[in-house]
């Protein structure tokens, strides 16, 4: 990734990918060790438990896999003394097209990774964790396994870990190519040798009937990264780097049609989508216009040039006012995505410049979930092949009139029929296309 | 008893397992100390990381060996798109398909990847078992996002990811496998 080897845009803070990006950085322990590696669990191995989940509460670090959900609200779901087993995963299934993050850190930096979750464990009382790492990263599996074992071999991991009494091992567990093992309760059937089907929630949420029907925690690589990064920084400097309810810094992964696309750390709210596509990858290709952003991986709502967004933000009294922000100016920030429709979710920016047709984009998106729906519920494994069929003979020019509305009305009545949010996945883009570029789907629907 | 050798028409895989492979199956299942089951994906990986593909007789023997009906393993064979059940190329190609690769030219890059391996490019794009060129050396095939979108497009060869491929490159990619 060309991008990454510049130095760091001013706009960016690079904290999780810190060392990954600095030349002559290796993936071994010693240069880990070196850079200042595994301070932070012993430090963490000195606190009480529940400091250290305070902590991250107190941070108000979301996970960074795609639902936002606080991790330290997640993690107090989890009662340490309650003598059943606890177990940890990380989820390094990253497929949601637009993202991709994690993939340099298990390829450049495995042991922040591994030190994160050591802290985690410690804190949620696990004795045994898992990597889940999806097999197309063939190479970062390698690495992470070689990393685990240099771990062991220095006390890092195992028993009696830095002579604290405290026993956890961890161990990488490869996917085999489904876009579902994403979802928490599809990694844990899928760790469980199962067909990775969903769980239905309740009751099985993971904190209380996960892994082997045991309290679970399931975080993303880059969410385990800042814990150990929030115990350097300490959670009210990390907390003050992002906005309220969203702290610390986030990835943005940012592919398509501008000039220098890659991952860029941002402070939370840190950049306008603006900022993100004009200053930080230097604006679109020569000659182009912006068309439609795609902010938050696949799944998230498409939104178009020019959109205006009637908002509540905060005036400078502090009053709440309502205000209109035009799309270039709206913050990347959880609240302030969600407040226009869509949302930040992996971090995954997609820019499409005024040459594409968003009807054969919306094919392509339509052609991935119908290859990845598990096939568990009927109106996903059924309306997203109907929605795929009927985009690609849209673009093969055998468009019928009533396409649009029969688009629209299979969309429907797929999201929030389903045991996972695949359906609603599924279904947002096919229902944000068609709402924010109707002139293209009734062009093609006349041919 | 062995069922699968009299159905076969060669030596089934199940009868050639070589003593690192058995040794590799082994500290796998110690990885699960709670559940063996949970060693099937390792195991398969394992198995046609070896054989390149997993036969009747592979799903039965790792059925066997994690205590499971044998059904248990088929089914995870048949789901995931990346376990085979028969022979591809000796160099697997997994292009990208997704939306960032396919706006810098995914769909052209595979078209080329084909044209440079002999496979008419009108093959099947996806499934369990992909096109192979005729000398058997090379099999290329869409896969979905393969999470490098800031480089696209991309693709996997073998193991190694390649990125910012253009159509004109794909030949030159390949002969790094001769």
């Amino acid at each position: 990734m060309k991008s990454l080897l510049l130095p760091p845009h001013p706009k960016e803070r690079r904290i999780v990918f810190r060392n990954a990006w600095t030349q002559g950085y290796t993936p071994d322990i010693d240069c880990y060790v070196k850079h200042g590696g595994y301070e932070q669990i012993k430090k963490a191995l000195g606190m009480k438990p529940e400091e250290i989940i305070e902590e991250v509460k107190k941070a108000n670090l979301r996970g960074r896999g795609g639902a936002g959900f606080p991790c330290g609200v997640k993690w107090g779901f989890i009662r340490r003394d309650d003598g059943k087993p606890h177990y940890i995963t990380c989820n390094g299934d990253e497929s949601e097209p637009g993202t991709f993050k994690d993939r340099y850190i298990l390829h450049n930096d495995p042991h922040q990774l591994i030190e994160g979750m050591l802290i985690a464990a410690y804190a949620l009382n696990v004795n045994l964790a898992y990597i889940y790492i999806r097999c197309e990263f063939p190479k970062a599996a390698r690495i992470v396994t070689q990393a685990l074992q240099e771990a062991r071999e220095k006390g890092f991991l195992g028993k009696n870990i830095f002579g604290s009494g405290f026993d956890v091992d961890i161990h990488v567990h490869q996917g085999a190519g489904a876009y579902i093992c994403g979802e928490e309760t599809s990694l844990i059937e899928s760790l469980e040798g199962k067909r990775p089907y969903p769980r239905i929630k309740p009751p099985y949420f993971p904190a209380v009937l996960g892994l082997y029907m045991s309290p679970t925690i399931v975080n993303n690589v880059e969410t385990f990264c800042h814990v150990k990064q929030i115990l350097a920084i300490g959670s009210d400097e990390y907390a003050r780097m992002g906005t309220p309810g969203d702290g610390g810094t986030r990835v943005m992964c940012v592919s398509g049609d501008v000039v220098r696309p890659g991952p860029y750390e941002i402070p939370a709210g840190g950049v306008t989508l603006g900022e993100l596509i004009n200053d930080v990858c230097g604006g679109m290709k020569p000659g182009r216009k912006l068309k439609a952003i795609i902010p938050g991986g696949s799944s998230s709502k498409i939104l178009r040039a020019g959109e205006v967004f009637k908002m509540k933000i905060k005036g400078d009294d502090g009053q709440m006012v309502d205000k209109e922000v035009p799309l270039l100016d709206l913050v990347m920030d959880v609240t302030t995505l969600a407040a226009a429709g869509t949302m930040v979710g992996s971090g995954g920016v997609i820019v499409m410049d005024d040459s594409r047709d968003m009807l054969w984009a919306l094919n392509n998106l339509n052609e991935f979930y119908a290859h990845e729906s598990c096939g568990q519920c009927t109106p996903c494994r059924e309306g997203v092949l109907w929605m795929d069929k009927m985009t690609t003979r849209m673009v093969n020019g055998e468009g019928h009139a009533d396409d649009p509305a029969v688009l629209k009305n299979v969309a429907d009545n797929i999201a929030g029929r389903t045991v996972c949010a695949f359906g609603e996945a599924a279904s947002w883009p096919v229902q944000s296309f068609l709402q924010k570029f109707p002139e293209e789907f009734q062009v093609a629907a006349k041919k | 008893m062995d069922t699968h050798a009299a159905t076969s028409s060669g030596p089934c895989q199940a009868d050639q397992i070589p003593a690192d492979l058995l040794s590799k199956i082994d500290e796998a299942v110690t990885h699960y100390p709670v559940s063996k089951r949970s060693a099937s994906l390792p195991l398969l990986h394992l198995w046609q990381n070896h054989f390149g593909f997993v036969d009747e007789s592979g799903v039965e023997w790792i059925a066997k060996r994690l205590d499971l009906e044998s059904i248990n393993i088929l089914e995870l064979v048949t789901f995931y798109p990346w376990f085979r059940q028969q022979k591809a190329g000796k160099i697997s190609v997994r292009v990208c398909r997704t939306l960032s690769c396919a706006l810098a030219g995914g769909y052209e890059v595979r078209e080329a990847f084909c044209k440079a391996a002999g496979i008419d490019p009108k093959a099947p794009t996806h499934g369990h078992t992909p096109p192979v060129s005729p000398d058997g050396k090379f099999s290329v095939e869409f896969v979905e996002c393969l999470a490098s979108c800031g480089s696209a497009p991309v693709a996997l060869v073998n193991d190694d990811l390649h990125e910012d491929i253009t159509p004109e490159g794909t030949s030159a990619i390949l002969s790094q496998y001769n």
